[in-house]
């Protein structure tokens, strides 16, 4: 099973490793587990919903809700908590992911059953979604007063060295590794974006494959709302404001393609701490936070580049079969050419 | 069985064109939307006294004067099977760069050509990616909506440059009537320049989309760029040019924006990405390329700024309206597809 | 060497298709066809391009619905809403091109859709991988399970269709074209595979418009004509002559009414023209008048060659001499310039605007010519349009229609038009009557000898034989990229064109 560690995440691993070398030598403490560890925690939230927009990537579509997803389910959780202390956590979070899987099944029918290209139907959500909190909170915010104390510090509990919120992150990747590659569902978000016509031939509704991959992204996009929430201690309308093209980002570099049924979740897991190294690495070499954005968009056209350069289709091998051929041919001559 | 008789038939006449013009206009996509603004009109008059006030009106042109200047370019590169969602962010990096040159004591005349010009690089640096290099344009797009905001953020941090030169103020804020030559007949002194752009970049475009042959191209390649390729059209060469126009639009509304708000922060033109292929969409503009009218994109241009003017004089707030506009962009693409479908079931 | 038994005919059918209807816009692709599939029996399904077969395959395999008729299997009535319905009432198909996923392993390609799965219902992939090993042992496919599609050979993919096939729990196997891009020897391993599948009681429609083969491998027919069934029954007790008459409902020479013209100089002269994978050493003279036709194996690398002489791709090695000067193509606008113009294979793709209007399709490639500094002039547009679509006995409601409501025949004439407009000296025509109708494709034929007489030089890519042979006046075969040969008209006879295209001398 060789072919799961691909070049590419064999490359990314590479350049995440010597990013940190680079970044220990000018400041030291960068390198120290304790520091991975919260360079880790700190990603969290971006490699959850860079696995959901993975599954909605591979089958050829792009959700660009997601944040504004995260923002308004976090608002209606915060929102909640405040005026229900009573309600159990687990309670609110099978709400939050509940939420945000009904925003993103909502996308994901626009796209299936209308046939809204999904880029256009999401530019859409986007704005509405973000626009509901507004209309939620009446633009007021939920601050950390209001929230509960098993609200805001579960996710921070630390076991073996990891906050919970790591340890959140982790599971997701556990569940969503498997989901995509032992699951019916997995192959078929394969399949329906490799080649779609061959998938309808095999059997698989397509549609309804994108369909559930905008609910598997929804969902995940509503625990992020949660999570963001209690980690900043904070909702208003404009959090997570423009994360959606970090996870974009973080597929792309992590070799997802966006003409779909190609990558790895581990690729995408890659490209999120690609991100989130460099986030967290800018305030210790002091540089200003303000060149993140920048480099995202720099990395994500170097990596639609190299991405690029591996899916260039080649011309047609027809002459590699002639040379494959011909020792069966032999003594084949050409024969009656009369001009 | 011989259905197969091989005698020359006598020539069949073809008419050029089955239905009347009349039909096709009424039946058409901007007769609706002439409707729809003239209907949004009349409501807005009855909600507000306000509204039928001419300086009013004037001033609330500007919603979306400078957006639909971009939104005509982007129109054509819809159209071609493209898009390009970094014009917000162009607007921001030209905005700071006209901001730095300000700064340094540049006059207007070369502030001016400091945003077109930064509209052009970045426009050929999309177009580069796009069309020679043949990436998505979409994911690309994306990237250079990072890379362009990102550069003006490094610059600026979180400070603003003003300090623009009196008359720069002239393209965001002058009226024509600043001109001698200009009719002083009733109604004309509140056209401000940003109008008379408007007018002519929509003439502009009009009459490259709908009458020249690098028009027909644009459409040939929307609807099948195999079939143009094999027709001898420059398909990358055309969609470069398309980029190219994009950019140096973005950077023409930079000019007016800057000029009107005489500030440059780094949110300059937040999410005017958006409102731009909105209105393109909204005027028709299939998203997947192959069809769209100008005409069409200046009516949605004036019904998306009625609506917007008066939700403003209800006093509803900015990101209140923000959900309008994507509901908007919703139902517009949805609805064709939604009546297509009822009409294709009655019919069979 | 083929096992010809004769099938009682009271024996009981596996599967039924009766009176099958289906119409597509502008197009009855088929109407109230039978066919009647035995267990253990091969049947053939004979039929020109164009006749219906590939819309009654999408029918059987659920990817249709008929607008009319029934299927009935094992005595029962189906009905298949979809592509899963269908495999789950045992019938799979094998296409014509291998429709698979590229970037998924060989056994998931096998087994997509129906993994093998554990207790937890999730995918095996242990299992998976074992039974596609077993699979690709069963049909002597010397291939991993774990090599991904993208790193096969197009025979090495065909075997894993196979296998695809024979692992759903199939009764009936549908195989379309099986044969198309395979090697003498890779036929000769397939058929093994087919008795294989014939003693296991399967039932089998195998696609094929080579009587050679058919009647190796097949027990029954039926022959399909314009989307009707026209005949059925044994093979033993039928003649090749007499399907020949059921497919083209008529002999040979009225369809293919070449006229003998005067040939000219040499127009064209290509010499050793070759691209780095595609193919190699291509030389030939096109004289003025003449129908040079270029045969072989689907993949065999001509239309390939025949774009990279339009401009398409760029050349690696090789000249062009036109008219004695010297060109180099970059471009087809370089290429339409010099007046060598193609019209491509796949018309809907490559060859039409189909949402545009024909007026505006016709004058695509001359846009030059009817505009004044840039600018569209619709008057002469549409007269410029009106002149071809005449010319062409287009069949049209009116010049601004778009293309794409048009019957196939009528398309292609849109496109031929388009070049005419060009006023070329070469014309290529990439399989110019595939998939359209047998009046237009007499048409079509009539036109290209029309054109040939008067003095333009025509380059046909066919598959046809009947086509090759009825209208060429010298044919170039290729195969795998090179050139297998050239003759002249007096020269030819099927057999040389096929051993030649199979490289089976």
């Amino acid at each position: 099973m060789s072919r799961i560690l691909k070049y590419r995440e064999l490359l990314l691993v590479a350049i995440i490793v010597v990013l940190i070398a680079v970044f220990s030598y000018r400041a030291p403490s960068f390198a120290s587990p304790e520091s991975l560890a919260n360079v880790f925690n700190d990603t969290s939230i971006l490699m959850i919903l860079a696995l959901g927009q993975m599954a909605v990537i591979l089958t050829k579509s792009i959700d660009l809700s997601v944040a504004a997803n995260l923002s308004f389910t976090g608002m209606a959780i915060a929102m909640m908590n405040a005026a229900y202390p009573q309600i159990p956590l687990p309670l609110l979070v099978g709400m939050a992911m509940g939420i945000g899987a009904f925003l993103g099944a909502i996308n994901g029918f626009m796209v299936w059953k209308i046939g809204i290209p999904s880029i256009v139907a999401t530019l859409g959500t986007l704005t509405i979604y973000r626009g509901m909190a507004f209309v939620l909170s009446g633009g007021a915010w939920v601050n950390q007063t209001q929230m509960t104390p098993a609200f805001l510090n579960t996710p921070r509990v630390v076991a073996l060295g990891l906050p919970l919120l790591g340890w959140t992150a982790i599971l997701a990747i556990a569940i969503i590794s498997l989901v995509f590659t032992r699951t019916v569902f997995g192959r078929s978000l394969y399949a329906a974006g490799g080649n779609p016509t061959a998938a309808l031939y095999a059997g698989i509704d397509v549609g309804r494959t994108r369909f559930f991959a905008f609910v598997l992204s929804g969902g995940l996009a509503g625990l992020c709302g949660y999570l963001w929430v209690s980690r900043y201690a904070v909702a208003y309308v404009d959090i997570a404001a423009g994360f959606e093209l970090d996870t974009v980002a973080a597929c792309v570099i992590g070799g997802i393609s966006t003409l779909g049924g190609i990558g790895s979740v581990a690729g995408a897991i890659l490209g999120a701490l690609f991100l989130g190294v460099i986030k967290n690495a800018l305030p210790v070499i002091n540089v200003s936070p303000f060149w993140q954005m920048a480099i995202s968009g720099f990395v994500i056209i170097v990596a639609v580049l190299f991405n690029a350069r591996q899916e260039k289709r080649k011309g047609r091998l027809i002459l590699r079969d002639a040379v494959k051929h011909r020792p069966a041919l032999a003594g084949a001559p050409v024969e009656g050419a009369a001009a | 069985m011989s259905t197969l008789t091989l005698e020359k038939q006598p020539i069949r006449h073809i008419p050029d064109k089955l239905s009347t013009p009349a039909g096709r206009i009424f039946g058409s996509w901007e007769a609706l939307l002439a409707a729809v603004a003239i209907a949004i009109f009349i409501a807005n008059s009855l909600a507000s006294p306000h509204f039928l006030d001419p300086w009013n009106l004037s001033d609330a042109t500007y919603n979306f004067t400078e957006k639909a200047m971009i939104a005509f370019a982007m129109t054509l590169l819809i159209i071609s099977g493209e898009i390009d969602l970094s014009v917000a962010a162009i607007i921001a990096l030209a905005s700071t760069a006209m901001g730095a040159a300000a700064q340094a004591g540049f006059q207007t005349p070369a502030l001016v050509g400091v945003g077109l010009g930064v509209g052009l690089l970045c426009g050929a640096f999309n177009g580069v990616l796009v069309a020679r290099i043949g990436l998505p344009s979409i994911v690309v797009t994306i990237g250079t909506m990072s890379l362009f905001r990102g550069i003006a953020q490094i610059v600026l941090g979180d400070q603003a440059y003003g300090g623009y030169p009196a008359s720069f103020a002239w393209f965001g804020q002058g009226y024509m009537s600043d001109f001698s030559w200009w009719p002083t007949l009733p109604g004309f002194e509140v056209v401000t320049f940003e109008m008379v752009a408007f007018v002519v970049i929509a003439l502009a475009f009009g009459i490259l989309l709908h009458w020249t042959v690098f028009g027909r191209w644009i459409y040939a390649i929307g609807n099948n760029a195999f079939a143009a390729q094999f027709s001898g059209i420059p398909v990358q060469r055309t969609k470069f040019a398309l980029f190219l126009m994009t950019g140096l639009m973005s950077g023409f509304a930079a000019v007016c924006l800057t000029s009107r708000l005489s500030s440059t922060r780094h949110t300059i033109a937040a999410g005017w990405e958006l409102e731009v292929v909105t209105m393109a969409v909204l005027g028709g503009v299939s998203i997947l390329g192959g069809s769209g009218t100008i005409p069409g994109v200046v009516l949605a241009a004036i019904v998306m700024g009625l609506v917007t003017f008066g939700l403003g004089l209800l006093n509803v707030p900015g990101i209140v309206m923000s959900i309008f506009i994507g509901l908007l962009l919703i139902l517009v693409i949805a609805l064709p597809i939604v009546f297509r479908r009822i009409r294709s079931r009655t019919a069979a | 060497m083929s096992v010809v038994q004769a099938v009682p005919e009271t024996q009981i059918p596996l599967l039924e298709m009766r009176g099958i209807s289906k119409s597509f816009p502008g197009v009855k692709a088929l109407d109230h066809v039978d066919v009647t599939l035995y267990p253990g029996t091969v049947t053939a399904l004979i039929g020109e391009n164009g006749a219906g077969k590939s819309t009654l395959v999408k029918i059987l395999t659920g990817i249709y619905q008929p607008d009319d008729g029934e299927i009935v299997v094992d005595g029962v009535p189906r009905h298949f809403a979809n592509a899963e319905a269908a495999i789950r009432s045992g019938i799979t198909a094998i296409h014509q091109e291998t429709v698979l996923f590229d970037e998924l392993s060989v056994a998931e390609n096998i087994f997509l859709g129906h993994a093998p799965r554990n207790r937890l219902g999730l995918v095996n992939w242990a299992a998976m991988n074992a039974r596609a090993a077993a699979l690709l042992t069963s049909i002597d496919a010397p291939i991993s399970p774990y090599t991904r599609l993208k790193d096969l050979s197009i025979a090495q993919r065909h075997l894993v269709a196979i296998a695809r096939a024979l692992s759903v729990e199939a009764r009936v196997v549908i195989m379309d074209e099986p044969t198309a891009a395979l090697s003498y020897k890779e036929v000769e391993d397939l058929f093994r595979i087919i008795e294989r599948l014939k003693n296991q009681g399967k039932a089998i429609l195998f696609i094929s418009h080579k009587f050679e083969e058919v009647y190796e491998i097949a027990e029954r027919f039926v022959v399909f004509r314009d989307g009707r069934s026209i005949g059925s029954g044994l093979l033993s007790r039928t003649g090749q002559d007499e399907i020949v008459r059921m497919m083209v409902g008529r002999s040979v020479e009225h369809v293919f009414p070449k006229v003998d013209v005067m040939i000219g100089e040499t127009v064209l002269k290509v010499s050793g023209y070759s691209h780095p994978t595609e193919f190699d050493d291509i030389s030939f003279d096109l004289r003025r008048g003449e129908i040079l036709g270029l045969y072989g194996l689907v993949g065999a690398g001509r239309s390939e060659f025949c774009q990279a002489l339009f401009g398409i791709t760029r050349p690696s090695a090789g000249a062009i001499e036109l008219e004695g000067r010297r060109i180099t193509i970059r471009s087809p606008a370089d290429a339409i310039a010099a007046g060598i113009v193609y019209v491509p294979e796949e018309r809907g793709r490559h060859g039409a605007v189909l949402q545009m209007p024909i007026f505006q399709n016709i004058s695509m490639a001359t846009l030059g010519r009817t505009t004044r500094a840039g600018f569209l002039r619709q008057a002469e547009e549409f007269a410029l349009a009106r002149r071809y679509a005449e010319r062409l006995d287009l069949r049209a409601a009116a010049l601004s229609v778009p293309v794409g409501t048009l019957s196939g025949g009528n398309q292609q004439k849109v496109v031929i038009g388009k070049w005419l407009a060009a006023k070329p000296k070469v014309i290529i025509l990439d399989e110019p009557t595939k998939g359209i109708d047998i009046g237009s494709k007499a048409a079509v034929h009539a036109f290209m000898s029309e054109l040939a007489g008067e003095g333009l030089s025509v380059i046909m890519v066919s598959s046809e034989l009947p086509e090759i042979l009825g209208m060429s006046d010298r044919v170039l075969v290729m195969r795998e990229g090179r050139m297998a040969g050239l003759w002249e008209r007096g020269a030819l006879d099927a057999e040389t064109l096929v051993r030649a295209a199979t490289g089976n001398i």
